[in-house]
């Protein structure tokens, strides 16, 4: 299915619509109730005209969703191409949910929806949205645009980074001004060993691609199973040669060339697939040399959502967005909601809707935000990351939860995904 | 073999005979989530009397004000199911808005307030007629009911929007929104009316909101050696009858708080089944009830020693309790 880690990619959706609405976006910036298209609207779907809600009694909170569009392949799959709204459904359903409260709080949200182009200027984007009076920037961009981002931004805006998923805007290259609402690739690498040890399936065959997110990945996977006790038994790497991503000849050669790649590998319990730029991933499932079981980019694949996940109300949460937008939730519109709902829950517990305040309150200790996990997320106050915990899933259903029963930490198990306080390289 | 045998017939001849309404012998009815059906015990015997199918998805279970009629919220089939108490037999449906969760019967037995989970509503609606007489908008995730003892006040809990709605039974208008902890799940009120009392699963913690100034005037937090804080999510909330105590289900924890409701304090926690999330007691006080999800059966307190005396297996995930009345 479409759930897979494709939340870092950013590519444009359909290309047919793309032109269209990334000419507007970067010049207009306006407010998605005034310019946006059809979808957007619903946005803001309680927003009376100015004349019936006076201005005096309802506060107005501004946020921006700012997604910068990255040229990258097809997916393999038809089924995994992402929707043009990937991510800004979930900001506008969490916008809904925001003014449902809003309405006994006497504060409303509106959503700025921004599509950056491919190489187009972000930063001069984040301008007009500060003379706009615009504070609350979520970024659906990859982490160079999120770091261009913070640098400009200073303090004048908090950036919400609901996309990049890179472990350097955790740790080396982590800004005070920059909040992290998807789990970083250490994280989920780390979410799938613990359920690999779990289960004694300690020796891997790691396969990554070839290009440097897929190494990044890759990377994140090894430093797993160090830290848990599993061992990298033989490493290949798959080489993105190009070409066209499907043609008529369909399965014949695939069928052939994947037993070919995998033959004759060390002995191992799972192959861990690190193809986060699905050049080749699901092609493995069933074609391997030796019956293998497959995680990591393909079959078990950790992920901050599911569209079938349904524990702890979160299918009260899949219903709202499958009614608002007829298709399934995907973890880059998750993270996009949790974005915004940050902004609002911290607007309704500081009774405020003025930047400074909600953004004190959000970095404060008191902020605490429900997402359908079973537990209270919050923010660890070293590099900015959401504690969370992880689904690991198939395409059709969740399998389990991470961190795993027995992973102990003096303060809490979040803290066993990723990078904890005394291993961050950030210094904020 | 032989003395067992006759306490089964012994059991089976009180079971019959508790259904007439000796006193001190009630009926408990299980809702079972995952089963979809109603496990009924006997309060005598601590024993299953027979588990009966009923419609997709049960959660909130209640029972008219004279015992006969069981409600019973099918969530997944968008209705409220009555049932006779006795026999079991689908009387009818009654309204209830898309996705029934939770409800609560107004004292005089005549409205029952129905949170519905998927629309932000809760949903009013005429027991005698069986029609709908209102929609209140809420806040996001309806979810806990509560209605004061003198029926003037129906409070309801959203999970998204961290609220207890009070609401006015007479304009069905919100008078007050108090903002609680994360995931407010159940509202009880204290049996002179004057404490509304609100669980907030994920904030962990028990709003205790004054009626008179309609404020929070006390947060009850729950600390259990060796079991993480994460874990501690309160869930049901129970006041007994004499106002005394109150129980709190503080669901994966596998516990049971008793909290003197005078002081706020919490004296003990009992261990019971897994994921236990609603509670009920028997009219005469004596003894609780808990749900526990994860392990498919219920726990029964005693509730003059307040401790936990039998663990009764029912259906797949049982959800939610009530007991019969005198």
């Amino acid at each position: 299915m479409e759930w897979s880690m494709r939340q870092e990619k950013f590519r444009p959706a359909t290309r047919s619509t793309g032109t269209a609405r990334i000419g507007a976006a970067l010049v207009a910036l306006a407010l998605a109730s005034v310019t946006l298209p059809a979808g957007a609207q619903d946005a803001a779907p309680a927003t009376p005209p100015a004349a019936t809600k006076p201005a005096a009694e309802v506060a107005n909170v501004k946020i921006a969703v700012l997604k910068q569009l990255v040229d990258a392949p097809e997916p393999l799959s038809l089924l995994d191409i992402p929707p043009a709204d990937d991510g800004f459904s979930g900001a506008r359903l969490a916008a809904e949910d925001n003014n449902t409260t809003g309405r006994f709080m006497k504060q409303h949200f509106d959503i700025v929806e921004v599509e950056v182009p491919v190489g187009g200027d972000a930063v001069a984007a984040l301008k007009d949205l500060l003379a706009q009076d615009v504070h609350f920037i979520v970024t659906l961009a990859p982490a160079e645009t999120v770091l261009a981002l913070a640098d400009a931004a200073g303090d004048e805006a908090l950036i919400l980074n609901a996309g990049a998923p890179d472990d350097r805007l955790r740790g080396e290259d982590c800004r005070a001004n920059v909040l992290h609402l998807g789990p970083s690739r250490a994280m989920l690498a780390d979410a799938l060993a613990q359920f690999m040890m779990w289960k004694r399936w300690d020796e891997w065959f790691l396969i990554r691609g070839s290009h440097p997110n897929d190494e990044l990945w890759a990377a994140a996977l090894q430093r797993a199973a160090t830290r848990f006790g599993a061992k990298v038994v033989e490493e290949r790497v798959y080489e993105d040669t190009g070409g066209s991503r499907r043609t008529d000849t369909g399965h014949v050669q695939v069928q052939k060339q994947i037993p070919v790649f995998t033959q004759r590998a060390e002995e191992h319990d799972v192959i861990v697939v690190a193809d986060e730029s699905e050049i080749f991933g699901e092609y493995l499932p069933y074609r391997t040399w030796e019956p293998s079981l497959v995680v990591g980019s393909a079959g078990l694949v950790p992920a901050s959502w599911h569209p079938a996940h349904e524990q702890w109300g979160a299918t009260q949460l899949q219903n709202r967005f499958v009614k608002k937008n007829n298709r399934t939730m995907r973890p880059l519109d998750y993270q996009a909601w949790m974005a915004v709902r940050t902004i609002g829950e911290a607007a309704t517990r500081s009774k405020s809707a003025e930047y400074a305040p909600v953004r004190d309150y959000i970095k404060g200790p008191d902020f605490n935000l429900a997402a359908f996990k079973g537990q209270a997320l919050t923010f660890r106050p070293w590099d900015g990351q959401l504690r969370q915990p992880v689904i690991l899933g198939t395409s059709k259903l969740p399998v389990t939860v991470s961190p795993q029963e027995g992973y102990l930490h003096k303060v809490t198990e979040l803290d066993t995904l990723g990078y904890d306080q005394p291993e961050s390289a950030c210094k904020l | 073999m032989t003395t067992r045998l006759a306490t089964y017939a012994a059991t089976a001849l009180l079971a019959a005979t508790m259904l007439a309404g000796p006193a001190g012998a009630y009926t408990v009815y299980v809702s079972n989530e995952k089963d979809n059906t109603v496990t009924l015990i006997d309060t005598a015997t601590l024993e299953v009397i027979k588990t009966v199918d009923v419609g997709n998805r049960p959660r909130g279970i209640t029972l008219s004000l004279d015992g006969k009629q069981l409600f019973v919220c099918t969530s997944d089939d968008d209705t409220v199911q009555v049932y006779d108490a006795k026999t079991m037999e689908l009387l009818y449906d009654l309204p209830s808005g898309p996705d029934p969760e939770l409800f609560v019967l107004a004292p005089d037995g005549k409205h029952l307030y129905i949170a519905n989970e998927d629309d932000a509503l809760v949903t009013v609606v005429d027991v005698e007629s069986r029609k709908m007489v209102a929609e209140i908008p809420v806040g996001v995730e309806p979810e806990g009911m509560g209605v004061s003892p003198d029926g003037k006040f129906v409070v309801n809990t959203s999970e998204t929007t961290n609220m207890a709605h009070i609401i006015d039974t007479a304009t069905h208008e919100i008078v007050e929104n108090v903002l609680v902890d994360s995931r407010p799940r159940f509202a009880e009120f204290t049996p002179d009316g004057k404490e509304l009392w609100v669980s907030s699963e994920i904030g962990g913690t028990v709003s205790v909101i004054d009626m008179a100034t309609r404020q929070i005037s006390t947060k009850i937090e729950f600390e259990i050696a060796g079991v993480a804080k994460d874990a501690i999510q309160p869930v049901g909330v129970r006041v007994s009858k004499d106002g005394k105590k109150a129980l709190v289900a503080l669901g994966p924890s596998n516990r049971v708080a008793v909290v003197d409701v005078a002081s706020k304090q919490v004296e003990k926690y009992l261990l019971v089944g897994q994921r236990v999330w609603q509670l009920a007691y028997t009219p005469d006080g004596k003894l609780g009830f808990s749900t526990n999800g994860n392990s498919n059966d219920v726990s029964v307190i005693d509730m003059e020693t307040m401790e936990v005396t039998k663990s009764i297996p029912v259906g797949g995930l049982p959800w939610g309790v009530v007991v019969s009345p005198d």
